[in-house]
């Protein structure tokens, strides 16, 4: 197997999670650990090699699947089990980690003060880095900067941690400080996609703090920087302009102004960019072109008010929840830039906004795994009807056979015992022979009916003296002595023989007690396939059942929850647009009238 | 083994245009209010999903047991992994196992399921029932080498299946002198 796997079904666990199919890697690697700690030598069983591993794992797969409770309860069995310091160390760490994500900050603390000694070097740099951050979420954020000055972190982390010392230094106010720092971070360079986000990130709030202190020239540089495919561009395109215009330089806000009015519609820093471009034409003095630029906007606003009407009534009419679960909808990353993008269905056209926003995103991860509970349960209904079926085909096939094939069984099984125990007596008197040398024992049959004979003659004979009898007792004397000759002169020869061929009984012996097994277990199968199953099928889908009525329940009142948030927003949004048309309408006609007013005047002169 | 980074970056709300009034103070209050009772209301459902898929958990444990029982009874199970070597950069398209003549398994991949047998998965391709004793394994593995050449082999092995459940790894290569392995387990 690749790399140093033994345990193959530890690799499939792996192979599900990293698939993001958590559900399946839980349940696979569950049940291995589970079948593990119940082996009475769990050191033979090849979960052993990577047991530290899955325990992790398994802790891993629950967090990534949001089930806090059970991932804490994982890590928590491995840290109070019997393992290493450097296993029990890493162990609280993840646990601080949960504590933490789930804003418990004192057990935070708590579970990474339980760290001592040896730290496994691939997470020295992150404890670090999640100790700082627990410092800044207790409002200590002058502890958290000593920590991370102390962080010297790879390529992937080292643009977290810059960022996060920038933002220490700041909520320490030591603003100077934090300028430099996060200007040192924004030229940082970047690994992979989240490195180049933190830097953009870096840059738009470096950018904004420039910005908000007068330092204009310096907060465009850092804008400049943020790539215009980003995550951050529409932002840093807006504070770009701003920055320009703030410096009154309005001809050069323009330039990222009227590159941002031609992006997405639904997005608000390219609404607002709607309202400044004309408001940046009309600081020109070209109010000709800022009527017409707000007019535009003004159109565009009044569009987005219907489409933002359109989405809350789609919501309302529960059509969002029905575009979230589409099946072709969730099968790669950019699933929610393409729902926007769907013809005839205003329910997604502002999704992005709501990912956005954290509670949206919880509770649509929750209703997109319980629709897929949902999935799970139904198919395993039906599942339970088949398994139904299977034994009760099973059953009409068996029933009418086993009858008959037990009798004939029995029948057998009294024969073979009995040879079996002929064979057993026969070893023992062979064995016994080694030391007690039993010629008679080894007589052929001839022999032995020879010998009985010659008893009976003797007997016949009696104590005659008679000379006739007396001739034919020694007669019979002669015989015997023959025979015993024979016995005793062909004894270690008949011996060896009689051994010999006990070993070729063994072979055949075992033969037979293989068939006699092969068809024990074959007649125990026949009875395991479709007996006592029902109690267990019962009970199964009685659970099945109760399961599918939970999920049903949760997730409506999940869906009516995700409807809410998202009306809610919605409406906060609408709220804004408005506000934006009216500015738009206003400055429509200020615009007219300040350009009829200098026609006007240019008229007059 | 299996590792995601959990970075925490730390949030920084900073305002351009933060001239609010007292109106507009009451109405934030109001939506905060509002967003408080919806947080408080979203951990108290997200608690009872966490419960409930413990609980289906448990159900599919259960019923994988059931199963397993039922369709592949130790005496006759056999079930046949694929990995890929470490490091390898073949791109697997197909496996195909036939099991003494019979075809058992075709598998195509997809890009997902390629990356996770990259970075150390193992599939697991087929599960079903075999008779004590020996039994043919051909396999048959189609992809392409990193140059964009055509890669296709075609082993044949034997295997044992004894009392206990049999499980068959294959290692697959796409470099080396061997270039599907046999792993008996």
């Amino acid at each position: 197997m690749g790399g140093d796997l033994r345990d193959l079904y530890f690799g499939e666990a792996l192979y599900q999670a990293l698939q993001g199919r958590f559900f399946d890697a839980i349940q696979r690697l569950d049940t291995e650990l589970a079948m593990h700690h119940g082996l009475d030598q769990p050191g033979l069983d090849t979960l052993h090699y990577h047991v530290n591993d899955a325990e992790f794992d398994v802790g891993d797969f629950e967090l990534n699947y949001r089930m806090h409770h059970r991932a804490g309860r994982a890590i928590k069995a491995v840290l109070e089990g019997a393992v290493d310091e450097s296993v029990r160390n890493e162990a609280a760490f993840r646990l601080a980690r949960i504590h933490f994500q789930k804003d418990q900050l004192d057990d935070a603390q708590n579970a990474l003060a339980r760290i001592h000694g040896v730290v496994p070097a691939q997470i020295k740099d992150d404890v670090e880095f999640l100790r700082a951050n627990i410092d800044m979420a207790m409002g200590k954020p002058g502890d958290a900067v000593k920590v991370l000055q102390l962080v010297h972190s790879d390529e992937s982390l080292a643009g977290f941690v810059a960022y996060n010392l920038g933002i220490g230094l700041f909520q320490d106010g030591r603003t100077r400080e934090a300028i430099d720092q996060l200007d040192k971070a924004g030229r940082l360079p970047a690994a992979d996609d989240a490195g180049l986000a933190i830097r953009d990130k870096t840059n738009l709030v470096l950018g904004t703090m420039l910005f908000e202190s007068g330092d204009f020239e310096r907060a465009k540089q850092s804008l400049d920087r943020i790539r215009l495919g980003g995550l951050f561009s529409n932002q840093a395109l807006l504070r770009a302009g701003w920055a320009e215009a703030s410096a009154q330089k309005y001809d050069r806000a323009l330039v990222p102004w009227n590159m941002l009015v031609e992006r997405e519609p639904t997005d608000a820093a390219v609404q607002e960019a709607m309202l400044a471009v004309p408001h940046a034409y009309a600081s020109l003095n070209l109010h000709g072109r800022a009527a017409i630029m707000y007019g535009k906007a003004l159109d565009q606003f009044n569009k987005q008010i219907e489409k933002v009407d359109a989405s809350i009534g789609s919501i309302q009419e529960g059509r969002f929840l029905k575009a979230l679960i589409r099946e072709e909808s969730r099968q790669d990353e950019t699933w929610v830039i393409r729902l926007r993008t769907l013809p005839d269905a205003p329910e997604t056209y502002y999704l992005m906004e709501l990912m956005a926003s954290h509670d949206f995103q919880t509770a649509l991860h929750n209703y997109l795994d319980l629709e897929d509970l949902q999935s799970r349960l139904m198919t395993w209904q039906t599942s339970l009807d088949a398994f139904g079926d299977v034994i009760r085909l099973r059953a009409q096939n068996y029933e009418p056979l086993l009858p008959q094939v037990d009798a004939q069984f029995r029948e057998l099984d009294s024969r073979m015992r009995l040879r079996l125990e002929q064979r057993r007596h026969l070893a023992q008197r062979l064995q016994a022979m080694l030391t007690a040398p039993r010629p008679d024992f080894l007589a052929t049959a001839e022999e032995r009916i020879a010998g009985e004979r010659l008893a009976l003659i003797e007997k016949q004979l009696g104590d005659s003296d008679n000379p006739q009898s007396l001739a034919l007792r020694q007669r019979v004397a002669r015989l015997r002595g023959a025979l015993t000759w024979r016995l005793q002169t062909e004894y270690q020869e008949r011996l060896t023989a009689a051994h010999v061929h006990l070993k070729e009984l063994n072979a055949d012996v075992e033969t037979l007690t293989r068939q006699y097994d092969d068809f024990v277990r074959t007649r125990q199968a026949a009875t395991h396939s479709y007996v006592g199953y029902d109690a267990q099928i019962a009970k199964l889908r009685e659970r099945a059942a109760d399961a599918l009525e939970r999920v049903d329940s949760l997730m409506d009142r999940q869906g009516k929850m995700i409807e809410t948030v998202a009306i809610n927003q919605l409406m906060a949004r609408r709220e804004r647009l408005v506000t934006q048309q009216t500015e738009a309408r206003f400055g429509v006609a200020d615009s007219y009238d300040r350009a009829a007013r200098t026609q006007s005047g240019e008229e007059g002169r | 083994m299996f590792r995601r980074n959990h970075i925490i970056v730390l949030a920084l709300t900073l305002c351009l245009c933060s001239v609010h009034g007292w109106a507009q103070q009451d109405k934030q209050d109001k939506q905060q209010q509002q967003q408080n009772n919806q947080q408080q209301q979203m951990r108290g459902l997200d608690e009872q999903v966490q419960q409930i898929k413990s609980d289906v958990l448990g159900i599919a444990a259960e019923l994988n047991q059931l199963e397993e029982k039922l369709l592949y009874p130790s005496g006759t199970q056999v079930a046949i992994f694929v990995a890929l070597a470490t490091g390898d950069p073949l791109r697997l398209d197909a496996v195909r196992l036939q099991i003494d003549g019979q075809l058992v398994a075709h598998y195509i991949y997809s890009f997902k399921e390629l990356e996770a047998l990259r970075k150390g998965g193992v599939q697991r391709i087929y599960l079903g029932n075999v008779a004590t004793g020996d039994h043919k394994l051909e396999v048959v593995v189609d992809g392409k080498l990193e140059g964009g050449a055509d890669f296709s082999r075609t082993e044949r092995f034997t295997f044992r299946k004894e009392v206990k459940p049999k499980m068959v790894g294959l290692t697959v290569a796409g470099s080396g002198n061997t270039p599907i392995a046999l792993g008996e387990f």
